[in-house]
């Protein structure tokens, strides 16, 4: 909003001078935090990332065996293993799933059936994770033993499934965002032509929406990437390099929450805990901007 | 007359074969809500009474009710609260109000989403970081809810900034032609034409913040803790809290031989809270709809 911006009289009373730097202070609040959350992140982790840690190793190798006694690893590949084929399998499901949503939502619903699904949309949201965790525990657990006659429940595919329940409403709520971005002289120009609408979806809206679709998946994404006590609980933990949907898998986000509790501080293995942070920390971040600038990107275009 | 054609009615089959299709999977994501609450309702059901609600758990956590947790979540909720809501409404009323297109207005929008991005875990790490060893906070209920208000910041953020949006532009120059100053036509008109949709970004952060788990963990909750039942000061906010959401990882992970049943009903309760302030934002949003003066 900068039309008409309103210049600031010269006889501005006192109070309103401070109320206004406290307006700008807080404004700014939000880079001072993102910023803070590395620098302290940052600070807990640096001592280890520039005095031993063998970095190569930290990426690469897939033994963790933290609090080995004769034998220290701090390989973390199994676990950037772990989180990301969790949140691939997660995309698999989620992303039809939500696509198709976000179309029916945006494009084929009454406005009164729009706002039931809406709302829907958004109580499945509003689950905490811990609650998704819990029902990955029992009742998913059951359902896997059940279905595939595994031995254990708890494996990459029920960590998936839960993790796709969490970023569906994501997804569906930027694609749709992304839909409705689409000048409506596109649709009638399209159902002037004598398309049908899965017609326009399909040949006009999918292509014109293409990088907030994009964006929608990156974000759910990234949720599913940073995702922490529904992974630890449904997914088996156990540090394994992924060799299917029923195995058991420990992602980074998982590990951190396990073990922080039990270490000392500013032992070795706290560091790397805080190491791993930055790591995950500079995923989501550099995933978030992606879509940021895929969001841009339609912007400029329209 | 125009009769419909091969083509015509190959278009139309497809056309109502991809309406259901889609309408299916919207359909099928209703089924996890309700698969969810009625499973935790069916399995809690022994337990759920208001005793379960008020009094504290008993027996190395292996019967007894919420007490200690409840209480603890509506502290933790509540604090940081006091903290996000001043400072996410004041950073919406910059965004909305003060910013102009540039750069650095770009560079705030950025940090605000990336805020949101930043995975809880790693807001638990900062946490430990900042609150608990720097600012010397030690593992409290204020380091935790200090914690827990930044990760919920962007969800007031955003929220306000919309309803804020939402005014019509000309309300506001016609405040400043009577000689208003920008903050004055802040108060007077901007925000008191807002309030309802500020006021639904606040509740969706309570409901964040009670589910949340990760961030809380290290930071001031803990697995046990005794206070008295009944008591609604029972809790000093630099000291250590139970939590609901915690308490349900622990009486489900850590915990062997828990009375079957208490586990769904602290899960039913957490969702039932959690789902009853959202709809509650939900019921103010639609009133605020059906209110509006323009």
């Amino acid at each position: 909003m900068n039309i008409l911006r309103k210049k600031s009289a010269a006889n501005v009373p006192f109070s309103e001078t401070v109320i206004e730097t406290f307006i700008r202070l807080c404004g700014v609040s939000a880079i001072v935090f993102v910023f803070g959350i590395f620098f302290f992140v940052f600070r807990e982790g640096a001592g280890f990332l520039f005095g031993g840690l063998d970095l190569g190793q930290f990426l690469t190798s897939p033994e963790w065996y933290p609090t080995s006694l004769s034998n220290k690893r701090y390989g973390t590949l199994a676990l950037i293993l772990g989180t990301f084929s969790v949140t691939a399998l997660a995309m698999c499901i989620a992303v039809p799933f939500g696509l198709g949503a976000a179309i029916f939502v945006s494009e084929f619903c009454s406005p009164k059936l729009r706002e039931t699904f809406k709302i829907i949309i958004e109580l499945l949201a509003a689950i905490p994770s811990v609650v998704w965790g819990f029902i990955g525990l029992t009742l998913m657990n059951q359902l896997i033993i059940a279905v595939f006659n595994a031995p254990i429940g708890l494996t990459m595919l029920n960590g998936g499934i839960m993790l796709a329940l969490m970023s569906v409403p994501i997804i569906v709520s930027i694609a749709e965002d992304a839909l409705k971005a689409v000048p409506d002289s596109y649709r009638e120009a399209a159902e002037a032509l004598g398309a049908t609408r899965w017609q326009v979806v399909y040949r006009v809206l999918l292509p014109a929406a293409k990088n907030g679709l994009l964006a929608a998946v990156l974000l759910g994404a990234a949720r599913s990437i940073g995702e922490t006590m529904a992974v630890l609980m449904a997914t088996g933990h156990s540090v394994n390099i992924p060799s299917g949907p029923l195995s058991w898998i420990r992602t980074l986000t998982a590990t951190i929450a396990a073990e922080l509790g039990e270490v000392a501080r500013g032992a070795e293995h706290y560091q790397v805990l805080f190491i791993i942070g930055i790591l995950l920390f500079t995923i989501t971040f550099v995933v978030n901007l992606i879509a940021d600038l895929v969001i841009k990107g339609i912007r400029q275009d329209s | 007359m125009f009769t419909e054609t091969e083509i015509g009615r190959q278009k139309r089959r497809i056309e109502n074969v991809m309406r259901i299709f889609f309408l299916v999977m919207t359909s099928l994501m209703i089924i996890p809500l309700l698969l969810i609450i009625g499973y935790l309702l069916y399995k809690a059901r022994p337990v759920l009474s208001l005793e379960f609600l008020f009094t504290n758990p008993k027996d190395n956590m292996r019967a007894g009710g919420l007490w200690a947790p409840f209480l603890g979540t509506i502290y933790l909720v509540v604090v940081s609260l006091l903290v996000s809501a001043p400072i996410g409404v004041f950073a919406a009323v910059y965004l909305s109000e003060y910013a102009r297109e540039s750069w650095f207005t770009r560079i705030t929008n950025l940090a605000v989403v990336n805020l949101a991005g930043v995975p809880s875990i790693v807001h638990a790490l900062f946490g430990v970081g900042a609150f608990v060893l720097f600012a010397g906070l030690g593992e409290s209920i204020l380091a935790a809810s200090l914690t827990l208000a930044i990760m919920t910041l962007p969800v007031i953020i955003a929220s306000t900034t919309e309803a804020l949006k939402a005014v019509p532009m000309s309300f506001r120059e016609a405040c400043w032609n009577l000689g208003a100053t920008r903050w004055q036509t802040i108060r007077r008109i901007v925000i008191p034409n807002s309030i309802s949709g500020i006021l639904t970004g606040v509740i969706l952060q309570v409901s964040r913040a009670a589910g949340e788990t990760a961030p809380i963990m290290f930071t001031g909750a803990v697995f046990y803790k005794a206070i008295a039942e009944g008591n609604l000061f029972a809790y000093n906010i630099t000291e250590q809290c139970m939590a609901l959401s915690l308490h349900l990882f622990t009486i489900s992970t850590q915990v062997p031989d828990v009375t079957e049943g208490i586990p769904y009903g602290t899960a039913i309760v957490l969702v039932g809270s959690v789902l009853l302030v959202n709809a509650a934002s939900i019921v103010l949003r639609v009133y605020l709809r059906t209110r509006k003066k323009w």
